[in-house]
């Protein structure tokens, strides 16, 4: 039962407010407040002095930048400041674009993905991603769409009804299509193509998952969904979302990074960017006062 | 360099609460002078008259609560902005009690008559000067921005209390050795109690104003801290 405001019924007297009640409620709220400081969280990423280039253009200028493990951070700033390169070097998606490169280090767990010996593909499995434009392959249907990871990675699950059940359950769309599996999986409304895109992204049991102004193109129900998964989600892995939506990275995400012209201006707890952000530049853009 | 927000119609909504509260604030300490003139004056007409001003301020309260319901409801504010307006939300309840305070002083002023036989007591006046001080700062350092400012009004209220203490032993061998001077004695002491509470009054605006500037709690911080 939903124990806000709306769930309350009667409020605590001295009769019913026993010891442990209170001690309950002092745990939930240490929970709350003294998450992982941005000194001591325990990065499942990191990069190191990170630089990406279009060309002669550089986008990314010296980002370093730990990402914890097990959490949600949000990348925000405003655009053209290196928000999508960002995310997209954390993968190894950058380099697919002609004539961009990246150097510096980004690290998953201790292995340079930038080494020269690391397979991208393999990067790819192990941190996935997913773009702004819900992107359900248009000629397969709800059920192979969620395979199609897998299947381009040459892999034939065992019990291929069952990995799709898991992921579409791990997405809270199973009961939604459970009926309709074999239909197109463009014929499904915007949040559920684009859950299922995510149901797709987790088939291939990656570590970390990226993504990429996920919720721009939903309607606020459909985004209020996403927003719930991804709550769910940052139990099992780790989280990296590009928002334009200020107040979306302040509702899901445990850390917040601001990035300006390419530069890190600021990364801390959520809570503290949103509250009293250290920097001025931080400040003038989540007020809006950015000229 | 420019800090004003991008969306100017948010900028003039932000100007006017802030112009609504600084408005509450000069018609609190109107008030409070008023209070006090009427105390010094032993002028009954000048308190009653005084009491009628608290339902300015009252409506003030009102206005300012709605404003700042709108504005978190439509803008969402976050960082400088979301301190401000909580800031503004709390800083008016304190304000709302100094004017009570300042209507509980005139009561009492009403109750001790127009008898301007007796002088007015130092200790009394005393307190009132500091305490409006304190108002008149702790409101300085709100339109100001300064927590520094607002950190000395903190710092004053062990004064007034001091003087709050001292009100009583010195009242009690007037009472015991004259029966007929506890009666406005105890209004001293009420007029005393008021003052006091004032201050921590104050002293609440000042500790919200560092928590507005500065993001920093320091509420409940001190070993002196109460309230």
């Amino acid at each position: 039962m939903n124990a806000g405001p709306q769930g309350m019924t009667s409020r605590p007297t001295s009769k019913n407010a026993s010891r442990s009640d209170s001690a309950t409620g002092e745990e939930a709220s240490k929970a709350r407040w003294d998450e992982v400081s941005v000194s001591t969280l325990v990065p499942k990423m990191r990069t190191e002095g990170l630089r990406a280039y279009f060309g002669q253009a550089e986008v990314l200028k010296g980002i370093s930048l730990p990402i914890a493990e097990k959490q949600v951070t949000a990348v925000i700033g405003p655009s053209g400041c290196g928000k999508s390169t960002f995310v997209r070097c954390l993968n190894r998606m950058h380099e697919v674009v002609p004539g961009a490169r990246a150097t510096g280090q980004v690290l998953l767990d201790t292995q340079d993905i930038y080494h020269s010996e690391v397979d991208p593909v393999r990067v790819r499995r192990r941190v996935g991603m997913v773009f702004q434009k819900p992107n359900p392959f248009p000629t397969m249907s709800i059920r192979d769409n969620v395979l199609a990871g897998l299947r381009l990675n040459g892999e034939r699950p065992d019990d291929p009804d069952a990995v799709v059940e898991k992921m579409l359950h791990r997405v809270a769309l199973w009961d939604e299509v459970k009926d309709i599996l074999g239909r197109a999986g463009t014929g499904l409304s915007g949040g559920q193509q684009q859950r299922l895109c995510i149901a797709r992204s987790l088939a291939l049991e990656p570590e970390v998952l990226l993504m990429d102004e996920p919720c721009s193109a939903l309607d606020p129900i459909a985004t209020a969904r996403v927003e719930e998964l991804i709550h769910e989600l940052r139990k099992a892995y780790t989280i990296v979302i590009v928002t334009h939506n200020m107040q979306q990275a302040a509702r899901v995400a445990n850390f917040t990074a601001f990035f300006y012209l390419g530069k890190l201006i600021e990364h801390d707890r959520t809570d503290v960017i949103f509250t009293r952000p250290k920097e001025q530049r931080t400040e003038d853009y989540i007020t809006g006062r950015f000229g | 360099m420019d800090r004003r927000h991008t969306d100017r119609e948010y900028e003039g909504e932000l100007e006017t609460l802030r112009e609504r509260v600084l408005l509450m604030g000069a018609r609190v300490e109107e008030m409070l002078s008023l209070a006090m003139r009427s105390y010094l004056e032993r002028s009954v007409e000048l308190a009653q008259s005084t009491i009628e001003l608290d339902t300015h301020i009252d409506q003030l309260e009102l206005e300012i609560d709605e404003l700042a319901l709108q504005i978190l409801a439509r803008r969402q504010p976050v960082a400088s902005d979301l301190r401000f307006i909580t800031t503004t939300l709390k800083l008016v309840t304190d304000l709302e009690r100094i004017g009570d305070l300042g209507v509980n002083i005139c009561e009492r002023v009403t109750e001790l008559g127009a008898d301007r036989s007796q002088n007015p007591h130092d200790q009394i006046a005393r307190m009132a000067d500091a305490a409006q001080g304190m108002v008149h700062d702790a409101l300085d350092a709100f339109v100001a921005g300064d927590a520094v400012k607002a950190n000395q009004v903190i710092d004053r209220d062990k004064t007034v209390d001091v003087y709050y203490a001292q009100l009583f032993p010195e009242l009690l061998p007037r009472m015991m050795s004259d029966p007929g001077v506890v009666f406005e004695s105890t209004r001293l002491l009420s007029i005393g109690k008021c003052l006091e509470r004032l201050a921590d009054h104050a002293t609440n605006i000042a500790e919200m104003v560092v928590f507005m500037v500065k993001g920093q709690d320091v509420r409940h911080s001190g070993p002196g801290s109460h309230g």
